[in-house]
């Protein structure tokens, strides 16, 4: 298994949107190497003859009545948002600098 | 104290309803002892910390509404009035739910999960929120944001995890009953560290709406108790069909309690065990061997046969369980983006969304919760897809196989809950992996979705602290767990001379 470099650590964060410092950076980059280390031990265990299981208890197409039930109420939805202006979340500027 | 006082705190939930049937105690005295012992034992430097939150108020308002339906008459559930405690990863309309998370500090939902509306209306008064690691991320309850949970068996001990809060309630007498979560063995595991039964329904038979998920494919409420029979009729009120989760089985999983009680009257004969042979060795503690070899015998003293069987894959578990956990969680916890609710942290100058979301999630999540979700976001990466999570699904199949093959035949299989006993708390903060082992022999049950309880099996002749042991039966079959779970408890309470409880806590006599 390839190690994680800190680069490639503060890769997968930036993807995962967590701003990692430095000094999280030096602290989180060898316990995921360890980690990793010990997954890695799966590779190959099963063929191509192995069916995938995604869910413990197979079951497809669960539907159910479309009726219209009552929801929460606009106060109750924004009730805990960081932010809120004219019954809607307010959100900071989506666009970058260079956009 | 005259002597004739009661302490209501030390009788199970089926002895409490049962007192409140026959007209011997009110809800509000029994909620009211629960308070008083939560408040005597809870906060300060030797406490145990295993309530977010208490809602002393609300349980004393619904404990008075109990009484009343009581006085008025008509049929009440079997458990109205006696008091839950509901660990903090389940929605509580109107009560703090921060899944032990900074990112969900004063969060109140503003729905109940279907476990905590069909608990309201069966009347059990909500004592509050307990203790989890972050977003049920851990074994030892340390991962939360608000502290460790102390074990009352040893304060300088952890009490198990994620569900260390719900195990140390019950344990030290602050509730008879409380909800756990287990997704790789948080129910099971912190059972086994404080001497508790905890049972992980079969997967889809409890409904996981308003859970805050961790890894849907796994997640699973479950009762935390002091008893087999308090159990089985905790798990028959939360479980059942529930349209709003999608997961959730058509079949109702029924005759626990009936299970329970026919077996509490003793003999297995016909009952077929089968040691899970991948589950035993090195990695196993000696003192935790001896309480569970001594319980085998006893298995078999009640008429049970015995046989070993091996389920090969089961030696691969645990890192398919580090694949597919990571994966769905870094998926669920993108939820947490700073927009709607949760923590916002803004920084400086004119920050983007983007700015703000990566801040947010730097500064809400802790380390564990920040692990798993790189190693998640790793494992479903373009080029290692195929090498890490898709493997970890076949591995999945193998070991759905691995127990369908052993349940033809035997009827139930058995092991150590976890490798030992509780340790120091601090010991295994910055060692993941071993953290991780302690889910060695919880985590199959949870890939396959099959069943399984851990009950008492003792206290270590090393160190004192209360050992587990756990069973596991084929997807529905949650009675099988029940019937040889009360059988086993009854022959070794009765060995004992009554149940094993930390001295703290248990009844003075």
């Amino acid at each position: 298994m390839p190690e994680l470099s800190r680069d490639e650590v503060r890769h997968l964060a930036d993807l995962a949107r967590i701003d990692l410092s430095d000094a999280e950076l030096d602290h989180l980059a060898p316990q995921l190497n360890v980690i990793l280390e010990s997954v890695a031990s799966i590779q190959g265990v099963a063929g191509d003859d192995v069916v995938p299981t995604s869910h413990p208890i197979p079951m497809t197409n669960v539907f159910r009545e479309d009726v219209v039930v009552p929801g929460l109420t606009p106060a109750e939805a924004l009730a805990a948002a960081p932010e809120q202006e004219d019954d809607k979340f307010s959100v900071p500027r989506i666009l970058g600098d260079e956009q | 104290m005259s002597e004739q006082t009661v302490s209501w705190i030390h009788k199970t939930a089926a002895e409490q309803a049962a007192a409140l049937a026959a007209g011997e105690v009110t809800s509000v005295e029994l909620v009211q002892a629960h308070l008083d012992q939560i408040a005597a034992t809870d906060q300060g430097e030797n406490g145990i910390n295993a309530f977010l939150h208490v809602d002393a108020e609300g349980a004393l308002a619904q404990a008075k509404a109990s009484d009343e339906r009581r006085a008025a008459g008509g049929s009440l559930h079997e458990l109205d009035g006696v008091p839950i405690a509901i660990k903090d990863v389940l929605t509580t309309k109107g009560l703090p739910t921060t899944a032990g998370s900074k990112m969900l500090e004063g969060w109140i939902p503003p729905y109940d999960g279907t476990v905590t509306t069909k608990i309201r209306a069966a009347g059990l008064p909500i004592l509050g929120k307990t203790n989890m690691d972050e977003f049920a991320m851990g074994s030892s309850t340390e991962n939360s944001a608000y502290g460790p949970t102390r074990n009352p068996w040893s304060l300088d001990r952890i009490p198990g995890g994620s569900g260390g809060g719900s195990a140390a309630a019950v344990g030290a007498f602050q509730a008879p009953l409380a909800i756990g979560s287990d997704t790789g063995g948080s129910i099971r595991q912190p059972g086994a560290m404080t001497g508790t039964v905890g049972v992980k329904p079969t997967y889809g038979s409890v409904s996981r709406y308003g859970v805050i998920a961790l890894a849907n494919s796994l997640d699973q409420l479950g009762p935390v108790t002091r008893t087999v029979l308090d159990s089985a009729l905790l798990q028959e009120l939360i479980g059942g069909h529930d349209p709003h989760d999608s997961t959730s089985v058509p079949q109702p999983v029924t005759g626990l309690v009936e299970a329970a009680r026919d077996g509490a009257k003793g003999g297995l004969a016909g009952l077929k065990v089968g040691v899970v042979k991948e589950l035993q060795g090195d990695a196993w503690s000696p003192a935790v061997v001896e309480r569970f070899d001594e319980s085998v015998e006893v298995l078999k003293k009640l008429g049970a046969e015995v046989v070993e069987v091996s389920l090969p894959s089961f030696v691969h578990a645990m890192a398919a369980y580090y694949l597919i956990l990571p994966a769905e969680c870094s998926s669920n916890l993108a939820k947490f983006d700073a927009m709607r609710y949760g923590l916002r942290v803004t920084p400086e100058a004119s920050p983007s969304a983007e700015d703000v979301m990566k801040a947010s999630r730097d500064a809400g999540f802790g380390d564990e919760v920040k692990r798993r979700i790189i190693i998640g976001t790793y494992a479903l990466s373009s080029g290692y897809y195929d090498a890490y999570y898709g493997q970890a699904q076949k591995i999945r199949t193998l070991i759905i196989e691995d127990f369908k093959k052993a349940f033809e035949q035997v009827d139930v299989l058995v092991s150590p809950t976890a490798p030992t006993t509780a340790f120091p708390l601090g010991e295994k903060v910055d060692d993941p992996l071993s953290m991780y082992l302690q889910d060695l022999a919880t985590i199959p049950a949870n890939l396959a979705g099959v069943p399984g309880i851990s009950i008492p099996s003792g206290v270590s002749s090393e160190d004192g602290l209360p050992t587990g042991i756990q069973f596991l039966a084929p997807v529905l079959e949650d009675a099988r767990l029940y019937r040889v779970g009360a059988a086993l408890e009854a022959a070794l309470t009765e060995a004992w001379g009554g149940p094993i409880a930390p001295a703290a806590y248990k009844e003075k006599n």
